[in-house]
């Protein structure tokens, strides 16, 4: 079927050239044209999700004016001092643990959190007092839940030790059941609970049901989610990782 | 042919069903049906995407080269749900994390192929785009029944704003847990085409096959 007809070899060929043309830009025009939108979005979004995790959001208000009051800094994980050298800006956790010269990779035992490599650097979100002593810090968290890594924000008060809240602003969790990490009574119950037990070592965990309160560890559990333990216990390794000497244990104990 | 305008567009509604009666797209259908703001923004997600595709389509379906029929459809689809994604992203950023991946799966959507390859490769551009809005509206109704029996019974509230209290929180309401989950959304699809075929019996298919005579006596 040589020929110039539609169904001819290069009438074929020419077709799905044009289509193909006229496909690619529409979706990279839409693709670039929103980028600006979208990445706005995103750093609201964290702001915000900052904001909620020690309580102080107000919906009423710009969010960019109430996160005035944090002090943002990056921090070198490992010797747990501020990194001078890196502006807290541009700096991005995510982007620096895919990178080789910025980042470790863990190992089976190591990585309990199940997060394959760390970053050396890691942004915190301060709150000072008066004093210019800490009053709040929120320090970002992840870890792998059932079916999805769970991003979310730890908060301490200037103690280093007793929490204020635990959010997460992404994850893809069962909705209704692992989901539940976003239901606010359930992350209403970590407000309150020491992170660490005596000589500094990480004990917050979610139990399989609920808290027994005359239990002596109780000031360090939440109720497990009914009917997702894979993610109950996700949670649980992921504050064990971040609380350890190879998360922010160094940084807090420095600053407190 | 359903040639006259409003049946093209009315049809898909209850009389021609893409989920009820073709059983079509069941599989987002009971993915983004927990609450029933996602049920809405998928509908919107996916109306938009199916009237706009069977319209480009029908629009170059003389040029279509019948070997590479369905990749271009495919291409066009794609394009499209890439194009509403980026702009939920934009602009419903909240909503568009809840539907995470569904809105990407719409190009799997049988429902949008179905209209393309079945009415617009063969219709002109204004009918096919009622066409995809029709069956975009016939998903859509199937979708809000369903999201608004789940979030209801399953969650107790309505768009977020709690209806029934539930007993965790202090009322009286004991959630239903198996309507978030997905397989729920089965029985109420079932539920409501059972009713559909009950008022509209004409809908209702012949048997497959007879059971002969004899056993039927033997049974009796």
């Amino acid at each position: 079927m040589a020929g110039k007809g539609k169904d001819s070899v290069m009438g074929t060929i020419g077709v799905a050239l044009a289509l193909c043309l006229v496909c690619s830009v529409v979706v990279s025009f839409s693709a670039v044209y929103l980028k600006p939108v979208q990445l706005q979005n995103k750093t609201q979004d964290r702001k915000k999700n900052i904001l909620a995790v020690v309580g102080m959001y107000d919906p009423s208000e710009s969010i960019d004016e109430q996160f005035k009051q944090f002090e943002t800094r990056v921090i070198n994980l490992e010797s747990g001092e501020f990194a001078e050298g890196i502006d807290p800006a541009s700096f991005d956790s995510r982007k620096a643990s895919q990178d080789p010269a910025d980042s470790i990779v863990l190992s089976g035992a190591e990585d309990i959190a199940g997060i394959k490599r760390r970053a050396n650097h890691k942004e915190v979100y301060l709150v000072r007092n008066d004093d210019d002593s800490i009053r709040f810090m929120v320090l970002p968290v992840h870890g792998y839940g059932l079916w999805s890594t769970l991003y979310g924000f730890l908060a301490l008060e200037g103690d280093g030790k007793t929490i204020v809240g635990l959010s997460f602003y992404e994850h893809a969790e069962t909705p209704g059941l692992g989901g539940e990490v976003d239901n606010p009574k359930w992350k209403a119950q970590w407000a309150g609970k020491l992170a660490y037990g005596d000589g500094w070592t990480p004990e917050a965990e979610v139990v399989k049901g609920t808290v027994n309160a005359g239990n002596p560890d109780a000031k360090h559990q939440v109720d497990g989610l009914a009917g997702a333990t894979l993610t109950s216990v996700g949670v649980t390794q992921m504050l064990r990782y971040w609380l350890s000497d190879d998360g922010f244990k160094p940084f807090i104990k420095k600053v407190t | 042919m359903a040639d006259s305008k409003k049946d093209v567009l009315l049809d898909p509604l209850v009389n021609n069903n893409p989920i009820a009666l073709q059983i079509l797209g069941i599989c987002s259908a009971l993915a983004v049906t927990t609450s029933l703001v996602t049920s809405l923004i998928m509908c919107l997600a996916l109306t938009t995407v199916c009237a706009c595709s069977s319209a480009s389509i029908s629009m170059i379906r003389n040029h279509i080269p019948s070997s590479i029929r369905i990749i271009v459809q495919m291409t066009i689809i794609a394009s499209l749900v890439i194009v509403v994604d980026q702009v939920l992203k934009a602009y419903a950023f909240e909503v568009s994390k809840k539907l995470s991946v569904f809105v990407g799966l719409i190009i799997t959507n049988c429902i949008v192929m179905g209209r393309a390859e079945a009415f617009a490769m063969s219709n002109p551009p204004g009918l096919s785009f009622l066409d995809g809005i029709g069956n975009g509206l016939g998903y859509s109704l199937i979708l809000i029944v369903v999201g608004t029996v789940r979030e209801l019974f399953g969650a107790g509230s309505l768009l977020g704003y709690q209806i029934l209290v539930p007993a965790t929180e202090g009322g009286w309401y004991e959630p239903n847990g198996l309507l978030l989950l997905p397989p729920s959304a089965f029985f109420i699809i079932g539920i409501f085409i059972w009713i559909l075929r009950t008022v509209k019996t004409e809908q209702v298919e012949d048997r497959d096959f007879q059971i002969h005579q004899a056993h039927r006596g033997e049974a009796a």
